[in-house]
């Protein structure tokens, strides 16, 4: 059946888009983006398809490429955790494209078969990061991901450029980082493969190259998944780019490097080393700890939304990396939802900046106005219902997961962490009530006069309030069923929870 | 009669009114009576629990599980219907009121107004039927966001810093309470309102079972305005007056007290409260909010404020009469947050009215308004005697047993605290009635008569009820016989 | 002392290209060099993995007849080999990407010189 096939076909698809856009496109230019819909969507339908089989069944499927067995082969691993993530970002990169649809007729016109090539690679990267089970095929679509990344943001505006070189030095540094520790680790256990290397590894433990292997990995995949306080790229990066490309970068790269992070600490070096044997969890505490707070304060300190919205993640990716370094279930529970959570949140606030920006032609908090609250209702709906998550106020999903990670901390007795999880939501809530206020709100200094008050209502289309909708709908069922997810999340505990 | 899905339509009847309210905003008459409709049915839906209440029984609705084993848990057990049938029966007199005061003054945003008021009426019920802690917090955080729009009503900058320290303050006590019921989930398995408490006989160190209550109080202590968390209340007074004085007399600040003696009651027990001294913080507390808030009342010229700083002392007769440990103590508490919401709201009303009529908000511009204003004025006197615990009213009985919990509990202090709040509730309240009433009035007055009717009639009508209940504290709702069984089964427990 | 020098020289060698790509990364202010930097600096990596597959006294993974394959130690080990081709690929079209950059920062501001580049992005 089908079935077992999923993990493959899903960067097929990719892959088969990636050469049919650039064909067809040049061609009949105008189907490029109707074109990247259908590779989205087909490719979240293998993700559903093959993430409802795997709770059916149960069993993880190790597809074998080439019919190699692993060792020797490279395998993908398609487990609860891999299945859950990947439905994740390809549902997130599908809405966000529908969204593009707009938005590319602005910010980068007649650059769209280019574009949506380039997005079908970027996908097809993210996929093949979390799906993979070798190490050496984890750096090739990592950097893969990477480099499309690097151009993605190159498109945008006039300091898009500068931006995604710097990123470009950063990122790469970090990868080659990446490879070095794989390297360490090759030569200490004779394998790449994840699921191989674990058995091995508690072998060979007291070898320093391992824990050097370990740091320059975590080094290396927290450069990507912007861990204070290697988030330098981040800011700029996700501002100057074009409003698709932060949303498709940002909720989905940022996760897709922190589930990296899980799999090489959970589950390749496994609970138990991790936490006694090496104390790396609790540096990283440390860092997820400082991250969050610093990405709170520095959010509150910016004027332009993009910015904000930057700094923002770099906060949120703290959450879930704290959860990480608690090693405990209810951490991880919360981590995993906080992915879900924190990727529908983020594409939806970076969709409602891009659909500002469409219309007003900027994002400057300082010149937003009442006037939005009746131009644009729905889009500032969107936006109070992803702040209201963000802040973590029930019944919304980002409650949840702030519930379950305040519970993860406890378990540990951190009560250091207790107190950052509480402030920075507090801190959120500055930030976000802030724009709130300015939206919904008349400005008591300025009058209102005809011309304020005569607003008409200047929605933005179809197109783009869609995937803004469903988002938002999303985090409200997300919240009050999330013991659905909680309980399918249970079945991907790694060995020793 | 199957009474088992009542507490959820109660909660959900006012929210299924908000997309008409927002559909009729063309149509004020329509609207508004939709809210009118609204309450009507909240109240009479409540009031179909009160035969079981009264009997003790508890109807328990699982609503979905939330979290593993930690469902989403209606309970409408006998303190939870009394805590509903006052905010509902209430909302209904706030309604008219309403009517009268947002047309009287010409404020604009009525739907906005009368649409969240809806929504804060559902969380207010939710509070009182929660069945467990993450339930209460849900409907807590809701009751928040839904207050909010009211607080800033006006838009103007005082409303809008008001909005403001208002957010800063319950979001900070949200995360506190939270955080305190993390703890005690991870310490007890699980966050279910017992009579009695939950802690049973976990083992707990002193200083950890402190910090944990504390937290807690945080958490509530902010809504029940327990100082030094109160400082929200007097600025939120740049509401509209019916917010003032249904949200902030009666809903939001009762749910913060309903909230403190669940937590009393229900969370830790009379046993923890005793052993780990819990009941001497919050007495201290309790004590010194209401010295200070009565001697702070003698200095507001607004008559708003006067009357904010009177709740906060007000609401910490309530918080006393839980630190008292005392079961007596605890039925003059529970009765207290009846029978004061029927004088504040009063009062309130009344001040509302004095300002749309008018158009006076100070109490230095007040005189000779008795003659203009004779029924206002004459409800407003009846509620400042029940708030000072001047027999017949109502206030007066509750005062009593609070009193009388003091003395059983071998203490004398609660009782002197109490003696001289009243002397200072007098104190503040006595001036204002005698200028109304016996200095001569400025030419302004000419030309006015009473406030309209939809004013008049629902604060002359609390008034009465207000005398009503201080002859007969079982009037119509049984209020004594569910403060009794709620205070018995917190102190004997099964 | 020197034993340790000696027997490491192949990760010695390694740690100086590494710090001379990130000398070049981090200090130099012209772009094309910091490209350059970054190059170096994965030839580092490349290398040392390379220096891995050594074995005493074996030859290059490029089967002769002579020497039977069934013998693992005529033939240095070939994976690290096979997986550096494809990272010495990915180096490729990274410089390709950075160099597509560059060349687009130049139309744009007509400098590559960090400082300069600054002043004109403000």
């Amino acid at each position: 059946m089908i079935g077992s096939e999923i993990p493959a076909l899903i960067p097929v698809t990719y892959i088969l888009f990636a050469i049919l856009i650039p064909v067809i496109g040049l061609w009949k230019r105008e189907i490029t983006w109707h074109l990247s819909l259908l590779g989205t969507g087909i490719a979240t339908f293998f993700s559903a398809w093959g993430f409802m089989h795997l709770i059916q069944t149960g069993e993880t499927i190790r597809y074998f490429f080439g019919g190699w067995a692993p060792p020797i082969g490279i395998e993908f691993v398609y487990d609860g955790l891999a299945a859950f993530i990947v439905l994740v970002i390809n549902t997130i990169a599908f809405l966000v494209l529908i969204h593009s649809k707009e938005i590319s007729k602005v910010e980068f016109p007649g650059k769209k078969m280019a574009y949506y090539t380039v997005s079908m690679l970027l996908m097809l990267g993210f996929n093949g990061m979390v799906l993979t089970g070798d190490l050496f095929n984890l750096y090739v679509f990592l950097e893969i991901s990477s480099l499309s990344s690097y151009a993605l943001i190159a498109i945008g505006e006039k300091r898009a450029p500068y931006a995604a070189f710097r990123y470009l030095i950063i990122g790469t540094v970090g990868g080659s980082l990446y490879l070095l520790g794989v390297g360490f680790l090759y030569t200490v256990t004779g394998t790449l493969n994840i699921i191989d290397m674990h058995a091995m590894l508690p072998q060979v433990i007291e070898h320093s190259s391992v824990i050097a292997a370990l740091i320059l990995m975590i080094i290396g995949v927290g450069v990507k998944a912007a861990l204070f306080p290697l988030h330098g790229w981040l800011p700029d990066s996700y501002t100057f780019a074009s409003s698709t490309s932060s949303a498709l970068i940002a909720p989905i790269g940022t996760k897709v490097a922190a589930y990296i992070l899980f799999r090489i600490m959970l589950f390749l070096f496994g609970v138990e080393l991790i936490d006694d044997q090496l104390p790396v969890t609790t540096i990283i505490g440390i860092f997820a700890g400082i991250g969050i707070l610093y990405g709170s304060i520095m959010a509150i300190a910016q004027s332009e939304m993009k910015k904000m919205l930057a700094y923002s993640s770099v906060s949120q990716i703290g959450y879930i990396i704290m959860g990480l370094s608690l090693a405990n279930p209810f951490g991880f529970i919360g981590a995993v939802l906080h992915i879900l959570n924190h990727a529908m949140m983020k594409a939806l606030l970076f969709l409602v900046s891009g659909s500002i920006r469409l219309k007003e032609g900027h994002s400057l908090i300082t010149k937003f106005d009442n006037s939005y609250r009746k131009k644009y209702p729905w889009t500032m709906a969107a936006f109070t219902t992803a702040a209201i998550s963000m802040v973590g106020l029930p019944p919304l999903a980002g409650f949840f997961s702030k519930w379950y990670l305040a519970l993860g901390t406890i378990d540990n007795s951190n009560w250091l962490l207790l107190a950052v999880i509480l402030i920075s939501s507090l801190l959120n809530a500055v930030y976000f009530f802030r724009i709130l206020e300015k939206v919904y709100l008349n400005n008591p200094d300025t009058e209102s006069t005809e011309e304020t008050e005569a607003v008409e209502r200047d929605e933005v289309g179809f197109s783009m309030r869609f995937p803004m909708a469903v988002m938002a709908i999303g985090l409200l069922l997300v919240g009050i069923f999330n013991v659905y997810i909680v309980n399918i999340i249970f079945t991907m505990f790694p060995a020793g929870f | 009669m199957d009474l088992t899905y009542i507490p959820l339509y109660a909660v959900l009847v006012s929210l299924a009114a908000v997309p008409f309210i927002l559909l009729s905003s063309k149509k004020p008459n329509l609207r508004e009576f939709w809210t009118i409709l609204a309450g009507v049915i909240k109240f009479l839906l409540v009031l179909a629990l009160l035969p079981s209440a009264l009997q003790g029984n508890v109807i328990e609705l699982e609503l979905l599980e939330i979290a593993p084993n930690l469902p989403l848990v209606l309970k409408a057990d006998t303190f939870g219907v009394f805590f509903a049938l006052i905010a509902s029966g209430l909302w209904i007199f706030t309604s008219f009121y309403s009517i009268g005061y947002m047309r009287g003054h010409h404020e604009k945003k009525q739907t906005r107004y009368f649409a969240s008021f809806a929504i804060c009426l559902s969380s207010t019920v939710g509070i009182a039927f929660s069945g467990n802690l993450l339930t209460f917090i849900i409907f807590y955080e809701m009751l928040t966001l839904a207050t909010y729009p009211l607080v800033i009503h006006n838009e103007s900058k005082k409303a809008i810093a008001a909005g403001r320290k208002y957010l800063s303050y319950t979001l900070s006590a949200g995360l506190l309470l939270i955080a305190a019921a993390a703890i005690t989930y991870s310490i007890t398995g699980t966050l279910e309102f017992v009579p009695g408490g939950i802690f049973g006989d976990t083992d707990l160190s002193n200083s950890m079972a402190v910090v944990i209550f504390l937290l807690f109080l945080g958490g509530v202590g902010v809504k029940a305005g327990i100082m030094p968390l109160h400082s929200w209340l007097p600025s939120a007074m740049a509401a509209p007056t019916p917010v003032s004085a249904l949200l902030h007399a009666v809903a939001v600040v009762k749910s913060g007290v309903f909230g403190v003696i669940r937590v009393v009651g229900f969370i830790f027990g009379p046993e923890m409260m005793a052993e780990f001294g819990l009941n001497e913080i919050l007495m201290v507390l309790a004590g010194i909010t209401i010295i200070v808030a009565s001697l702070l009342a003698f200095a507001q010229d607004n008559l708003k404020r006067r009357l904010a700083y009177s709740t906060i002392g007000q609401l910490s007769y309530i918080v006393l009469g839980a630190a008292l440990l005392t079961e007596t103590g605890l039925i003059g508490s529970i009765m207290h947050i009846s029978f004061h919401a029927t004088m504040k709201i009063t009062l309130f009303f009344c001040a509302g009215a004095i300002m749309v009529n008018l158009h006076k908000k100070n109490i230095s511009d007040m005189n000779g308004i008795a003659k203009v204003m004779p029924w206002t004025m004459a409800a407003f006197t009846i509620g400042s005697m029940g708030l000072a615990g001047i027999p017949p009213l109502n206030g007066f009985v509750s005062k009593w047993y609070l009193a009388s919990g003091a003395l059983e509990g071998g203490m004398i202090l609660p009782v002197i605290i109490l003696v001289i709040s009243g002397l200072l509730n007098v104190g503040y309240f006595f001036p204002i009635i005698h200028r109304a009433y016996f200095r001569k009035g400025g030419p302004e007055l000419e030309g006015h008569t009473e406030a309209s009717p939809f004013m008049v009639v629902p604060l002359f009508s609390t008034a009465v009820l207000s005398i009503l209940f201080g002859l007969n504290p079982d009037l119509f709702f049984n209020f004594f016989d569910m403060a009794t069984s709620i205070a018995s089964s917190i102190f004997n427990p099964l | 002392m020197l034993d340790f020098f000696m027997g490491h020289y192949a990760y010695w060698f390694t740690i100086i290209l590494l710090a001379i790509g990130l000398y070049g990364m981090l200090l130099k202010k012209n772009l094309v060099k910091k490209t350059i930097g970054l190059s170096i600096f994965q030839a580092g990596v490349i290398l040392f993995f390379v220096s891995v597959a050594m074995k005493e006294g074996a030859t290059v993974p490029v089967k002769t007849y002579e020497l039977p394959v069934t013998e693992v130690s005529n033939y240095m080990n070939a994976l690290p080999h096979t997986l550096m081709l494809t990272a010495i690929v990915v180096g490729v079209a990274t410089l390709g990407v950075a160099f597509a950059l560059i060349i687009n920062i130049y139309n744009r501001y007509g400098t590559l010189n960090e400082e300069e580049l600054l002043d004109k992005i403000q």
